[in-house]
């Protein structure tokens, strides 16, 4: 058994876990927070996609011993005082429909806009090519983080 | 899916993580970014005793150029992951095959997880980082139980994930040569963007204003069940003026006394056909008519 000390959404989590344990199961059944999604289980869809230090990496490819003294922001750290604008978004362009994929989309959307204001289509496209989500097209997906782009520029006053 | 059971180290030197793998020998596996490693451990297709995770070898993780002018190298330390390769001023300029290549490596998330090191001690035979070392004609430096040494991108790849370190020694660094005259393209076939490739050609190429090649290298991967150099392709081509027929003709020897691989994303014809195809590409691309 390993000892893991985890930074989970401002939050210090603590547990002794077997090594074979996978991030993801250490978040959904040992910190209890069931955001975070298991889809394909094979690294392909990005269910599980949560932020790592900064930067968004899927759950089910890492061990919960790896993540020892990191950093992670899962879906339930999204939102501070109200929705995250890019939740706004999803609701708002009806970007979520059976909402399996949402979590780890919203959580590759928010890192995208964190490092890039104004991302053309393509550059959100290429954002999403790790999450997969069976019901959509993408297409109410991309809109809704171009509206949040747009709506998060107007909130900081920064025009472009 | 839930990996067999193993024993997990975090040393955190590379002496330290040399000693447990030459302690254990073959029950035991280095474990860099992970993105195929536990995915494999997952999918029970391959099972260890000892993992030994290099992620706390800060030592590891690097970018930087050694000595200037025509013979100068970059060194980039093993657990450098593609998003840095991506993203490394120094590499956009100095060795942009580098960068061009580990921007289509997987998705995002596997970008910031995945490690040059860590594909080419894989040895997946449809990775996209060995190609781009074998074009460049990389220097990979393995530490192992009786100290270092430097192995040819050439002499690397063994066949079929296997490779030319002994189960004792770690892949440490890779250097690739600054080359200023050479133009540096990688072509991927692939069903779909984040999917590994059906083929991949890496190249190479120097050529003088009258079309001329004068030097030019080719690493070809997804094609056998190892990436390998175009020599044929490479002879075809060298000293001649880069003219239509002549690339056509070189561009057909392109999978030459190798075994094509088939599989459901692709069969043997089709495989050959892309492997012409992307090759001829690869070569316009580089700025030569065809």
């Amino acid at each position: 058994m390993h000892r893991v000390q985890a930074r989970i959404n401002g939050k210090d989590y603590e547990h002794e876990v077997e090594a074979r344990l996978l991030l993801v199961h250490y978040i959904r059944e040992k910190a209890r927070l069931t955001g975070t999604h298991v889809g394909c289980d094979t690294g392909n869809c990005g269910a599980c996609t949560i932020l790592y230090n900064g930067k968004p990496v899927k759950s089910c490819m890492l061990l919960a011993v790896q993540a020892n003294r990191a950093e992670i922001t899962t879906v339930e750290g999204l939102a501070g005082n109200g929705l995250h604008p890019v939740q706004e978004a999803f609701l708002n362009r009806f970007a979520v429909q059976c909402g399996y994929c949402t979590p780890g989309m919203l959580l590759s959307a928010s890192s995208l806009l964190e490092s890039n204001a104004a991302p053309s289509e393509a550059e959100i496209r290429e954002a999403l090519e790790g999450n997969m989500c069976m019901c959509t097209g993408y297409q109410q997906i991309v809109d809704a983080i171009k509206y949040a782009a747009e709506t998060m520029r107007a909130s900081t006053g920064k025009s472009l | 899916m839930i990996p067999s059971k193993f024993e997990y180290f975090a040393p955190a030197s590379l002496a330290e993580a040399v000693s447990l793998l030459s302690k254990y020998q073959e029950e035991a596996k280095p474990l860099a970014g992970g993105q195929s490693l536990i995915s494999l451990l997952k999918l029970r297709l391959a099972s260890l005793k000892y993992l030994v995770d290099l992620a706390g070898i800060a030592e590891l993780n690097y970018i930087r150029e050694e000595g200037a002018g025509p013979s100068g190298t970059i060194s980039i330390g093993a657990l450098t992951t593609y998003a840095q390769i991506k993203e490394s001023k120094l590499l956009q300029s100095k060795c942009p095959l580098l960068p061009q290549t580990a921007s289509v490596v997987g998705d995002v998330q596997v970008r910031n997880r995945g490690t040059l090191g860590g594909s080419l001690a894989h040895a997946d035979p449809a990775g996209d980082m060995p190609a781009a070392i074998l074009a460049l004609k990389a220097e990979l430096k393995a530490v192992g139980p009786q100290g270092e040494r430097w192995i040819q991108a050439d002499d690397f790849f063994l066949g079929m994930m296997e490779t030319a370190l002994s189960p004792d020694e770690i892949l440490s660094e890779i250097r690739v040569p600054v080359l200023p005259d050479h133009k540096m393209i990688y072509r991927k076939a692939a069903r779909r963007p984040s999917d590994f490739a059906m083929v991949g050609i890496a190249l190479c190429l120097k050529a003088r204003d009258d079309q001329t090649c004068e030097e030019i290298s080719i690493g070809v991967t997804g094609v056998t069940d190892k990436p390998y150099r175009a020599e044929e392709t490479e002879k075809r081509l060298r000293g001649k003026k880069l003219e239509p027929k002549i690339i056509e003709e070189a561009a057909s020897a392109i999978t030459e006394g190798v075994d094509v691989m088939e599989n459901m994303h692709a069969s043997q014809d089709f495989r050959s056909h892309l492997a012409r195809v992307y090759v001829s590409r690869a070569i316009a691309a580089a700025g030569i008519r065809s």
